[in-house]
Protein backbone atom coordinates (compact mmCIF):
# COMPACT_ATOMS: atom_id res chain seq x y z
CA UNK A 1 0.00 0.00 0.00
CA UNK A 2 1.43 3.37 -0.94
CA UNK A 3 1.28 6.43 1.22
CA UNK A 4 -1.43 7.98 -0.94
CA UNK A 5 -3.74 5.04 -0.29
CA UNK A 6 -3.57 5.59 3.44
CA UNK A 7 -6.56 7.61 4.63
CA UNK A 8 -5.52 11.15 5.46
CA UNK A 9 -6.55 10.77 9.11
CA UNK A 10 -4.13 7.88 9.63
CA UNK A 11 -1.07 9.31 7.99
CA UNK A 12 1.87 10.09 10.26
CA UNK A 13 -0.21 9.50 13.34
CA UNK A 14 0.99 7.47 16.30
CA UNK A 15 -1.63 4.75 16.65
CA UNK A 16 -3.53 5.53 19.83
CA UNK A 17 -6.96 4.46 20.89
CA UNK A 18 -6.84 5.96 24.35
CA UNK A 19 -8.65 9.06 23.25
CA UNK A 20 -11.20 7.12 21.22
CA UNK A 21 -14.57 8.61 22.06
CA UNK A 22 -16.76 6.30 24.08
CA UNK A 23 -20.24 5.65 22.83
CA UNK A 24 -22.65 8.20 24.17
CA UNK A 25 -26.37 8.39 23.86
CA UNK A 26 -27.27 11.68 22.22
CA UNK A 27 -30.95 10.99 21.77
CA UNK A 28 -32.77 11.36 18.44
CA UNK A 29 -30.82 14.44 17.34
CA UNK A 30 -27.16 14.95 18.06
CA UNK A 31 -26.86 18.56 19.13
CA UNK A 32 -23.48 18.07 20.73
CA UNK A 33 -21.85 19.56 17.64
CA UNK A 34 -22.92 22.89 19.10
CA UNK A 35 -20.53 22.52 21.99
CA UNK A 36 -17.76 20.59 20.28
CA UNK A 37 -17.12 22.84 17.28
CA UNK A 38 -13.42 23.54 16.70
CA UNK A 39 -12.49 27.07 17.61
CA UNK A 40 -9.54 29.26 16.71
CA UNK A 41 -6.61 29.18 19.10
CA UNK A 42 -3.66 30.96 17.52
CA UNK A 43 -3.28 34.61 16.52
CA UNK A 44 -2.97 33.53 12.89
CA UNK A 45 -6.33 31.78 13.07
CA UNK A 46 -8.00 34.82 14.64
CA UNK A 47 -6.34 36.98 11.98
CA UNK A 48 -7.83 34.76 9.26
CA UNK A 49 -11.30 35.09 10.81
CA UNK A 50 -11.05 38.88 10.82
CA UNK A 51 -9.71 38.81 7.27
CA UNK A 52 -12.81 36.88 6.12
CA UNK A 53 -15.05 39.52 7.73
CA UNK A 54 -13.13 42.34 6.05
CA UNK A 55 -13.28 40.62 2.65
CA UNK A 56 -17.03 39.99 2.97
CA UNK A 57 -17.70 43.57 4.14
CA UNK A 58 -15.75 45.39 1.45
CA UNK A 59 -16.52 42.78 -1.23
CA UNK A 60 -20.24 43.32 -0.73
CA UNK A 61 -19.75 47.08 -0.62
CA UNK A 62 -17.77 47.05 -3.87
CA UNK A 63 -20.18 44.70 -5.63
CA UNK A 64 -23.20 46.86 -4.69
CA UNK A 65 -21.43 50.04 -5.87
CA UNK A 66 -20.25 48.51 -9.16
CA UNK A 67 -23.72 47.14 -9.96
CA UNK A 68 -25.36 50.35 -8.76
CA UNK A 69 -27.85 48.38 -6.65
CA UNK A 70 -30.43 50.68 -5.03
CA UNK A 71 -30.59 50.79 -1.22
CA UNK A 72 -34.14 49.37 -1.09
CA UNK A 73 -32.97 46.21 -2.86
CA UNK A 74 -29.86 45.61 -0.75
CA UNK A 75 -28.33 48.14 1.67
CA UNK A 76 -24.61 48.77 1.42
CA UNK A 77 -22.63 47.62 4.48
CA UNK A 78 -21.46 51.19 5.05
CA UNK A 79 -25.09 52.39 5.08
CA UNK A 80 -25.89 49.76 7.71
CA UNK A 81 -23.01 50.99 9.86
CA UNK A 82 -24.23 54.57 9.39
CA UNK A 83 -27.77 53.50 10.33
CA UNK A 84 -26.38 51.89 13.48
CA UNK A 85 -24.50 54.96 14.73
CA UNK A 86 -27.33 57.46 14.96
CA UNK A 87 -28.45 59.93 17.64
CA UNK A 88 -31.72 58.03 17.98
CA UNK A 89 -29.92 54.77 18.90
CA UNK A 90 -31.94 54.21 22.08
CA UNK A 91 -35.22 55.08 20.35
CA UNK A 92 -34.48 52.99 17.24
CA UNK A 93 -32.68 49.98 18.74
CA UNK A 94 -31.61 50.19 22.39
CA UNK A 95 -35.06 50.28 23.94
CA UNK A 96 -36.21 47.44 21.67
CA UNK A 97 -33.16 45.36 22.44
CA UNK A 98 -34.03 45.72 26.12
CA UNK A 99 -37.65 44.63 25.50
CA UNK A 100 -36.55 41.58 23.51
CA UNK A 101 -33.95 40.72 26.13
CA UNK A 102 -36.56 40.84 28.91
CA UNK A 103 -38.92 38.58 26.96
CA UNK A 104 -36.14 36.18 26.18
CA UNK A 105 -34.58 36.04 29.66
CA UNK A 106 -37.90 35.69 31.51
CA UNK A 107 -39.27 33.08 29.10
CA UNK A 108 -36.02 31.14 28.97
CA UNK A 109 -35.58 31.13 32.75
CA UNK A 110 -39.11 29.80 33.26
CA UNK A 111 -39.03 27.31 30.35
CA UNK A 112 -35.57 25.91 31.01
CA UNK A 113 -36.19 25.46 34.73
CA UNK A 114 -39.44 23.58 34.15
CA UNK A 115 -37.79 21.55 31.36
CA UNK A 116 -34.83 20.60 33.54
CA UNK A 117 -36.94 19.57 36.54
CA UNK A 118 -39.35 17.59 34.35
CA UNK A 119 -36.43 15.82 32.66
CA UNK A 120 -35.03 14.75 36.02
CA UNK A 121 -38.44 13.51 37.15
CA UNK A 122 -39.71 11.67 34.06
CA UNK A 123 -36.47 9.80 33.40
CA UNK A 124 -36.87 8.10 36.78
CA UNK A 125 -40.00 6.36 35.52
CA UNK A 126 -39.75 4.84 32.02
CA UNK A 127 -43.55 4.45 31.90
CA UNK A 128 -44.12 8.18 32.50
CA UNK A 129 -41.45 9.01 29.94
CA UNK A 130 -43.17 6.92 27.27
CA UNK A 131 -46.55 8.56 27.92
CA UNK A 132 -45.12 12.09 27.91
CA UNK A 133 -42.79 11.60 24.90
CA UNK A 134 -45.26 12.28 22.03
CA UNK A 135 -46.45 15.50 23.68
CA UNK A 136 -42.90 16.70 24.09
CA UNK A 137 -42.23 15.99 20.42
CA UNK A 138 -45.34 18.02 19.50
CA UNK A 139 -44.08 20.93 21.61
CA UNK A 140 -40.60 20.65 20.07
CA UNK A 141 -41.75 20.72 16.45
CA UNK A 142 -44.53 23.32 16.76
CA UNK A 143 -43.30 26.87 16.07
CA UNK A 144 -44.43 28.56 19.27
CA UNK A 145 -44.26 32.04 17.76
CA UNK A 146 -47.49 31.07 15.98
CA UNK A 147 -49.15 31.01 19.39
CA UNK A 148 -48.42 34.65 20.20
CA UNK A 149 -51.48 36.28 18.51
CA UNK A 150 -53.73 33.68 20.10
CA UNK A 151 -52.21 34.25 23.54
CA UNK A 152 -52.48 38.02 23.13
CA UNK A 153 -56.13 38.25 22.14
CA UNK A 154 -57.30 34.98 23.65
CA UNK A 155 -55.76 33.40 26.69
CA UNK A 156 -53.75 36.20 28.31
CA UNK A 157 -55.64 39.19 26.82
CA UNK A 158 -52.76 41.61 27.22
CA UNK A 159 -50.56 43.83 25.11
CA UNK A 160 -47.73 43.36 27.58
CA UNK A 161 -44.61 41.26 26.98
CA UNK A 162 -46.15 38.21 28.72
CA UNK A 163 -47.66 36.43 25.71
CA UNK A 164 -44.20 36.41 24.13
CA UNK A 165 -42.60 35.33 27.42
CA UNK A 166 -44.96 32.35 27.48
CA UNK A 167 -44.15 31.48 23.86
CA UNK A 168 -40.41 31.67 24.59
CA UNK A 169 -40.88 29.37 27.59
CA UNK A 170 -42.88 26.91 25.48
CA UNK A 171 -40.21 26.93 22.77
CA UNK A 172 -37.13 26.62 24.97
CA UNK A 173 -38.51 24.36 27.73
CA UNK A 174 -39.05 21.24 25.59
CA UNK A 175 -35.62 21.67 24.00
CA UNK A 176 -33.99 21.70 27.43
CA UNK A 177 -36.20 18.80 28.43
CA UNK A 178 -35.32 16.38 25.59
CA UNK A 179 -31.60 17.03 25.87
CA UNK A 180 -31.49 16.94 29.66
CA UNK A 181 -33.56 13.74 29.60
CA UNK A 182 -30.94 12.18 27.32
CA UNK A 183 -28.36 13.15 29.91
CA UNK A 184 -30.31 11.81 32.88
CA UNK A 185 -30.95 8.54 31.04
CA UNK A 186 -27.23 7.81 31.11
CA UNK A 187 -26.61 5.34 33.85
CA UNK A 188 -23.18 4.31 34.89
CA UNK A 189 -23.83 1.32 37.10
CA UNK A 190 -20.27 1.16 38.43
CA UNK A 191 -20.31 4.80 39.55
CA UNK A 192 -23.70 4.44 41.19
CA UNK A 193 -22.48 1.27 42.94
CA UNK A 194 -19.40 3.20 44.08
CA UNK A 195 -21.51 5.90 45.70
CA UNK A 196 -23.84 3.29 47.19
CA UNK A 197 -20.90 1.41 48.71
CA UNK A 198 -20.07 4.58 50.64
CA UNK A 199 -23.66 4.70 51.88
CA UNK A 200 -24.93 7.45 49.54
CA UNK A 201 -28.65 8.22 49.68
CA UNK A 202 -30.80 8.42 46.54
CA UNK A 203 -30.51 12.20 46.60
CA UNK A 204 -26.72 12.05 47.06
CA UNK A 205 -26.46 9.66 44.13
CA UNK A 206 -28.43 12.18 42.08
CA UNK A 207 -26.31 15.12 43.22
CA UNK A 208 -22.91 13.44 43.04
CA UNK A 209 -23.32 11.01 40.12
CA UNK A 210 -26.42 11.38 37.96
CA UNK A 211 -26.44 15.16 37.70
CA UNK A 212 -22.74 15.63 36.84
CA UNK A 213 -23.03 12.76 34.35
CA UNK A 214 -25.97 14.54 32.70
CA UNK A 215 -24.45 18.03 32.87
CA UNK A 216 -22.80 18.07 29.42
CA UNK A 217 -26.13 17.18 27.80
CA UNK A 218 -27.98 19.68 30.01
CA UNK A 219 -25.68 22.43 28.77
CA UNK A 220 -26.32 21.36 25.17
CA UNK A 221 -30.04 21.56 25.97
CA UNK A 222 -29.68 25.08 27.35
CA UNK A 223 -27.79 26.10 24.24
CA UNK A 224 -30.36 24.71 21.81
CA UNK A 225 -33.20 26.00 24.00
CA UNK A 226 -31.74 29.51 24.08
CA UNK A 227 -31.41 29.60 20.30
CA UNK A 228 -35.05 28.48 19.88
CA UNK A 229 -36.13 30.92 22.59
CA UNK A 230 -34.48 33.92 20.91
CA UNK A 231 -35.97 32.86 17.58
CA UNK A 232 -39.40 32.72 19.16
CA UNK A 233 -39.03 36.11 20.87
CA UNK A 234 -38.05 37.83 17.60
CA UNK A 235 -40.61 35.92 15.53
CA UNK A 236 -43.33 36.54 18.10
CA UNK A 237 -42.62 40.27 17.95
CA UNK A 238 -42.79 40.21 14.17
CA UNK A 239 -46.19 38.54 14.33
CA UNK A 240 -47.63 40.44 17.25
CA UNK A 241 -45.41 42.71 19.29
CA UNK A 242 -46.24 44.11 22.71
CA UNK A 243 -46.99 47.82 23.07
CA UNK A 244 -43.34 48.11 24.07
CA UNK A 245 -42.09 46.99 20.64
CA UNK A 246 -38.98 44.83 20.45
CA UNK A 247 -36.34 44.03 17.82
CA UNK A 248 -38.76 41.88 15.81
CA UNK A 249 -41.23 44.75 15.80
CA UNK A 250 -38.51 47.10 14.54
CA UNK A 251 -37.71 44.70 11.68
CA UNK A 252 -41.32 44.88 10.47
CA UNK A 253 -41.52 48.62 11.15
CA UNK A 254 -38.39 49.55 9.17
CA UNK A 255 -39.27 47.11 6.38
CA UNK A 256 -42.65 48.76 5.95
CA UNK A 257 -40.88 52.11 5.51
CA UNK A 258 -38.38 50.50 3.11
CA UNK A 259 -35.54 51.74 5.34
CA UNK A 260 -33.36 48.74 4.53
CA UNK A 261 -30.22 50.14 6.17
CA UNK A 262 -32.12 50.23 9.49
CA UNK A 263 -33.38 46.70 8.85
CA UNK A 264 -29.76 45.63 8.34
CA UNK A 265 -28.79 47.34 11.61
CA UNK A 266 -31.52 45.50 13.54
CA UNK A 267 -30.46 42.16 12.00
CA UNK A 268 -26.88 42.93 13.02
CA UNK A 269 -27.96 43.59 16.63
CA UNK A 270 -29.97 40.35 16.69
CA UNK A 271 -26.94 38.46 15.38
CA UNK A 272 -24.70 39.98 18.07
CA UNK A 273 -27.28 39.03 20.72
CA UNK A 274 -27.46 35.44 19.39
CA UNK A 275 -23.69 35.04 19.25
CA UNK A 276 -23.34 36.44 22.80
CA UNK A 277 -25.79 33.86 24.13
CA UNK A 278 -23.97 31.10 22.25
CA UNK A 279 -20.55 32.17 23.53
CA UNK A 280 -21.94 32.41 27.06
CA UNK A 281 -23.08 28.82 27.02
CA UNK A 282 -19.94 27.71 25.20
CA UNK A 283 -17.85 29.14 28.04
CA UNK A 284 -20.12 27.54 30.66
CA UNK A 285 -19.69 24.21 28.85
CA UNK A 286 -15.92 24.64 28.79
CA UNK A 287 -15.88 25.34 32.51
CA UNK A 288 -18.32 22.69 33.73
CA UNK A 289 -18.36 19.95 31.13
CA UNK A 290 -14.87 19.95 29.66
CA UNK A 291 -14.15 16.52 31.16
CA UNK A 292 -16.17 14.98 28.36
CA UNK A 293 -14.89 17.04 25.44
CA UNK B 1 -28.63 -23.43 61.17
CA UNK B 2 -26.04 -23.44 63.91
CA UNK B 3 -23.16 -21.17 63.18
CA UNK B 4 -19.82 -22.61 64.03
CA UNK B 5 -16.99 -20.32 63.25
CA UNK B 6 -13.60 -19.57 64.69
CA UNK B 7 -13.49 -16.59 67.06
CA UNK B 8 -11.31 -14.56 64.76
CA UNK B 9 -13.68 -14.90 61.78
CA UNK B 10 -14.22 -11.55 60.08
CA UNK B 11 -16.54 -12.50 57.23
CA UNK B 12 -18.75 -15.57 57.11
CA UNK B 13 -20.50 -16.58 53.91
CA UNK B 14 -23.22 -19.14 54.52
CA UNK B 15 -24.97 -20.91 51.63
CA UNK B 16 -24.90 -17.84 49.42
CA UNK B 17 -27.20 -18.32 46.43
CA UNK B 18 -28.13 -15.68 43.88
CA UNK B 19 -30.58 -15.96 41.02
CA UNK B 20 -31.05 -12.89 38.82
CA UNK B 21 -34.46 -12.43 37.26
CA UNK B 22 -33.80 -11.18 33.74
CA UNK B 23 -36.04 -10.64 30.72
CA UNK B 24 -34.69 -13.81 29.14
CA UNK B 25 -35.29 -15.88 32.26
CA UNK B 26 -33.58 -16.51 35.56
CA UNK B 27 -29.77 -16.52 35.66
CA UNK B 28 -28.32 -18.71 38.35
CA UNK B 29 -25.13 -16.88 39.31
CA UNK B 30 -24.19 -18.34 42.68
CA UNK B 31 -25.14 -21.63 44.37
CA UNK B 32 -24.71 -22.59 48.03
CA UNK B 33 -21.39 -20.86 48.41
CA UNK B 34 -19.87 -20.90 51.90
CA UNK B 35 -16.58 -19.49 53.12
CA UNK B 36 -14.98 -18.28 56.35
CA UNK B 37 -12.53 -15.43 56.14
CA UNK B 38 -10.35 -14.67 59.16
CA UNK B 39 -9.36 -11.24 60.33
CA UNK B 40 -6.31 -9.82 58.54
CA UNK B 41 -6.38 -12.51 55.88
CA UNK B 42 -5.74 -11.93 52.19
CA UNK B 43 -8.11 -14.13 50.21
CA UNK B 44 -8.31 -14.19 46.43
CA UNK B 45 -11.31 -15.58 44.62
CA UNK B 46 -10.43 -17.14 41.29
CA UNK B 47 -12.72 -18.35 38.56
CA UNK B 48 -13.55 -18.06 34.88
CA UNK B 49 -15.55 -15.11 33.59
CA UNK B 50 -19.21 -15.16 34.55
CA UNK B 51 -18.83 -17.53 37.49
CA UNK B 52 -20.45 -15.21 40.00
CA UNK B 53 -17.27 -13.74 41.52
CA UNK B 54 -18.52 -10.18 41.23
CA UNK B 55 -21.96 -11.27 42.45
CA UNK B 56 -20.37 -12.72 45.57
CA UNK B 57 -18.30 -9.61 46.22
CA UNK B 58 -21.23 -7.25 45.67
CA UNK B 59 -23.28 -9.33 48.10
CA UNK B 60 -20.44 -9.12 50.66
CA UNK B 61 -20.42 -5.33 50.30
CA UNK B 62 -24.19 -5.15 50.70
CA UNK B 63 -24.70 -3.70 47.22
CA UNK B 64 -27.28 -6.32 46.42
CA UNK B 65 -29.20 -8.98 48.30
CA UNK B 66 -28.80 -12.74 48.08
CA UNK B 67 -31.65 -14.99 46.99
CA UNK B 68 -30.77 -17.45 49.74
CA UNK B 69 -28.13 -17.71 52.42
CA UNK B 70 -26.45 -14.95 54.35
CA UNK B 71 -23.23 -13.06 54.84
CA UNK B 72 -22.01 -11.99 58.27
CA UNK B 73 -19.49 -9.27 58.91
CA UNK B 74 -18.21 -9.15 62.50
CA UNK B 75 -21.11 -11.38 63.47
CA UNK B 76 -23.86 -9.15 62.10
CA UNK B 77 -25.76 -9.81 58.92
CA UNK B 78 -24.91 -7.67 55.88
CA UNK B 79 -28.18 -6.11 54.71
CA UNK B 80 -26.87 -3.04 52.96
CA UNK B 81 -23.71 -1.01 52.43
CA UNK B 82 -21.43 -0.88 55.49
CA UNK B 83 -19.32 2.14 54.54
CA UNK B 84 -17.55 2.43 57.88
CA UNK B 85 -16.19 -1.10 57.74
CA UNK B 86 -15.84 -1.85 54.05
CA UNK B 87 -13.79 -0.15 51.35
CA UNK B 88 -14.63 -1.22 47.83
CA UNK B 89 -12.53 -1.22 44.66
CA UNK B 90 -14.10 -1.78 41.27
CA UNK B 91 -13.10 -3.06 37.85
CA UNK B 92 -11.15 -0.22 36.23
CA UNK B 93 -10.40 2.66 38.52
CA UNK B 94 -13.98 3.96 38.48
CA UNK B 95 -12.93 7.53 39.18
CA UNK B 96 -15.44 10.31 38.50
CA UNK B 97 -14.12 12.11 35.40
CA UNK B 98 -15.56 15.47 36.46
CA UNK B 99 -13.65 15.53 39.74
CA UNK B 100 -9.92 16.01 40.07
CA UNK B 101 -7.83 13.45 41.88
CA UNK B 102 -8.07 15.07 45.30
CA UNK B 103 -11.85 15.53 44.96
CA UNK B 104 -12.18 11.91 43.87
CA UNK B 105 -10.32 10.70 46.92
CA UNK B 106 -12.46 12.91 49.14
CA UNK B 107 -15.71 11.49 47.70
CA UNK B 108 -16.32 9.08 50.62
CA UNK B 109 -16.00 11.98 53.08
CA UNK B 110 -18.41 14.08 51.00
CA UNK B 111 -20.97 11.29 51.05
CA UNK B 112 -20.70 10.75 54.80
CA UNK B 113 -20.55 14.47 55.59
CA UNK B 114 -17.37 13.95 57.55
CA UNK B 115 -14.43 16.31 57.77
CA UNK B 116 -11.75 15.31 55.29
CA UNK B 117 -8.78 13.56 56.88
CA UNK B 118 -6.25 15.60 54.93
CA UNK B 119 -3.21 14.27 56.76
CA UNK B 120 -4.05 10.64 56.12
CA UNK B 121 -4.90 11.31 52.48
CA UNK B 122 -1.71 13.21 51.73
CA UNK B 123 0.34 10.47 53.38
CA UNK B 124 -1.40 7.80 51.28
CA UNK B 125 -1.07 9.88 48.11
CA UNK B 126 2.61 10.18 48.84
CA UNK B 127 2.93 6.46 49.53
CA UNK B 128 1.43 5.46 46.17
CA UNK B 129 3.56 8.05 44.38
CA UNK B 130 0.85 10.45 43.30
CA UNK B 131 2.16 13.57 45.02
CA UNK B 132 1.89 16.56 42.74
CA UNK B 133 -1.01 15.10 40.77
CA UNK B 134 -3.76 16.13 43.21
CA UNK B 135 -5.31 18.67 40.85
CA UNK B 136 -5.04 16.47 37.74
CA UNK B 137 -8.19 15.05 36.19
CA UNK B 138 -8.52 11.29 35.64
CA UNK B 139 -8.26 11.58 31.82
CA UNK B 140 -4.83 13.17 32.27
CA UNK B 141 -3.52 10.13 34.16
CA UNK B 142 -2.43 6.67 33.00
CA UNK B 143 -4.44 3.58 33.91
CA UNK B 144 -1.97 2.65 36.64
CA UNK B 145 -2.07 6.11 38.18
CA UNK B 146 -5.88 6.09 38.12
CA UNK B 147 -5.83 2.75 39.91
CA UNK B 148 -3.44 4.14 42.55
CA UNK B 149 -5.87 6.97 43.18
CA UNK B 150 -8.64 4.41 43.46
CA UNK B 151 -6.64 2.52 46.13
CA UNK B 152 -6.15 5.72 48.09
CA UNK B 153 -9.89 6.44 47.85
CA UNK B 154 -10.70 2.95 49.18
CA UNK B 155 -8.22 3.30 52.05
CA UNK B 156 -8.91 6.98 52.85
CA UNK B 157 -11.37 6.18 55.61
CA UNK B 158 -9.33 3.33 57.03
CA UNK B 159 -11.86 0.52 56.53
CA UNK B 160 -11.20 -2.86 58.17
CA UNK B 161 -12.19 -4.82 55.09
CA UNK B 162 -11.14 -4.20 51.51
CA UNK B 163 -13.24 -5.79 48.77
CA UNK B 164 -11.55 -5.66 45.38
CA UNK B 165 -13.33 -6.60 42.16
CA UNK B 166 -10.70 -7.35 39.48
CA UNK B 167 -9.16 -3.94 40.10
CA UNK B 168 -6.11 -4.50 37.91
CA UNK B 169 -7.83 -6.42 35.12
CA UNK B 170 -7.50 -3.60 32.62
CA UNK B 171 -3.81 -2.93 33.26
CA UNK B 172 -0.87 -4.28 31.29
CA UNK B 173 1.20 -7.09 32.85
CA UNK B 174 4.05 -4.83 34.01
CA UNK B 175 1.79 -2.26 35.64
CA UNK B 176 -0.22 -5.08 37.17
CA UNK B 177 2.87 -6.54 38.90
CA UNK B 178 3.74 -3.08 40.16
CA UNK B 179 0.23 -2.54 41.53
CA UNK B 180 0.23 -5.97 43.19
CA UNK B 181 3.49 -5.16 45.00
CA UNK B 182 2.09 -1.80 46.08
CA UNK B 183 -1.06 -3.44 47.36
CA UNK B 184 0.93 -6.02 49.34
CA UNK B 185 3.13 -3.38 50.93
CA UNK B 186 0.06 -1.35 51.97
CA UNK B 187 -1.56 -4.51 53.31
CA UNK B 188 1.56 -5.49 55.27
CA UNK B 189 1.50 -2.17 57.13
CA UNK B 190 -2.12 -2.41 58.15
CA UNK B 191 -4.04 -5.43 59.31
CA UNK B 192 -6.87 -5.26 56.85
CA UNK B 193 -8.90 -8.20 55.68
CA UNK B 194 -8.77 -8.32 51.89
CA UNK B 195 -11.03 -10.19 49.49
CA UNK B 196 -9.65 -9.89 45.99
CA UNK B 197 -11.51 -11.19 42.94
CA UNK B 198 -9.53 -12.04 39.80
CA UNK B 199 -9.47 -14.36 36.79
CA UNK B 200 -5.69 -14.23 36.60
CA UNK B 201 -4.16 -17.35 38.19
CA UNK B 202 -0.67 -16.03 38.90
CA UNK B 203 -2.07 -12.81 40.36
CA UNK B 204 -4.35 -14.87 42.60
CA UNK B 205 -1.43 -16.96 43.93
CA UNK B 206 1.00 -14.06 44.19
CA UNK B 207 -1.23 -12.02 46.48
CA UNK B 208 -3.03 -14.55 48.61
CA UNK B 209 -2.90 -16.45 51.85
CA UNK B 210 -5.65 -18.59 50.39
CA UNK B 211 -6.96 -18.91 46.84
CA UNK B 212 -10.61 -19.85 46.55
CA UNK B 213 -11.36 -21.44 43.17
CA UNK B 214 -14.93 -21.20 41.90
CA UNK B 215 -16.76 -23.29 39.32
CA UNK B 216 -18.45 -21.79 36.24
CA UNK B 217 -22.04 -20.63 36.56
CA UNK B 218 -23.71 -21.30 38.87
CA UNK B 219 -20.68 -20.40 40.98
CA UNK B 220 -19.86 -23.01 43.58
CA UNK B 221 -16.78 -23.56 45.67
CA UNK B 222 -14.42 -25.84 43.71
CA UNK B 223 -11.37 -25.94 45.94
CA UNK B 224 -9.38 -23.84 48.39
CA UNK B 225 -5.58 -23.63 48.06
CA UNK B 226 -3.42 -22.57 50.99
CA UNK B 227 -0.49 -20.56 49.66
CA UNK B 228 2.66 -21.20 51.69
CA UNK B 229 4.94 -18.79 49.86
CA UNK B 230 6.94 -16.63 52.30
CA UNK B 231 6.28 -12.92 52.63
CA UNK B 232 7.27 -10.34 51.55
CA UNK B 233 6.70 -11.72 48.09
CA UNK B 234 8.77 -10.81 45.08
CA UNK B 235 8.06 -10.94 41.37
CA UNK B 236 10.89 -13.50 41.01
CA UNK B 237 8.84 -16.02 43.01
CA UNK B 238 6.50 -16.28 40.05
CA UNK B 239 9.20 -18.09 38.08
CA UNK B 240 10.02 -20.70 40.69
CA UNK B 241 9.00 -24.33 40.03
CA UNK B 242 6.66 -24.45 43.06
CA UNK B 243 4.77 -21.42 41.83
CA UNK B 244 4.47 -22.78 38.31
CA UNK B 245 3.33 -26.16 39.65
CA UNK B 246 0.65 -24.33 41.65
CA UNK B 247 -0.52 -22.51 38.52
CA UNK B 248 -0.75 -25.86 36.69
CA UNK B 249 -2.77 -27.41 39.50
CA UNK B 250 -5.17 -24.48 39.74
CA UNK B 251 -5.62 -24.39 36.00
CA UNK B 252 -6.59 -28.05 35.97
CA UNK B 253 -8.98 -27.47 38.90
CA UNK B 254 -10.75 -24.72 36.95
CA UNK B 255 -10.77 -26.80 33.76
CA UNK B 256 -12.12 -29.93 35.41
CA UNK B 257 -14.81 -27.77 37.00
CA UNK B 258 -15.69 -26.50 33.53
CA UNK B 259 -15.79 -30.09 32.14
CA UNK B 260 -17.89 -31.23 35.06
CA UNK B 261 -20.40 -28.45 34.49
CA UNK B 262 -20.63 -29.26 30.79
CA UNK B 263 -21.25 -32.95 31.57
CA UNK B 264 -23.98 -32.11 34.09
CA UNK B 265 -25.68 -29.90 31.54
Amino acid sequence: MTQSEVPRELRDEIPSFEEAPVHRDHGPIDWTGLTSIRTAKSAAEFGAIVAVAVVVFFGTEGLLRVTNTPEYVFPKPTSVVKALFVHEFWLFYGHHLWVTLQEFLLGFAIGSTIGLVLAAVITQKPFVEKIVAPYIIILVVTPMLALVPFLRIGLIKSFSIWPIVVAVALASGPMVLINAATGFRRTDLAKIALARSYGASTFQIFRLIRFPLALPMIIVGYMVGSIFGLLTAIGGEMVSASDQGGLGHQLVFFSSLIRMANVGAVIFIIAVLGVSIYVGFYLIGKRWASWEA
Amino acid sequence: MVLSAPDNAKILVRGATKIYETKTGPVHALESFSLDITEGEFVTILGPSGCGKTTLLWAMSGLHALSRGEILLDGTRVNGPRPHEIGMMFQDANLLPWRNLQKNIELPFAIKNRPVDGKRISRLVDQVGLSGFETAYPRELSGGMQQRASIVRALAQDPEVLLMDEPFGALDAFTRDEMNLLLLSLWAETSKTVVFVTHNISEAIFLADRVVVMTPRPGRLARIFEIELPRPRTVEMMFEPDFIELIREMKSTVESAVRHTVEVE
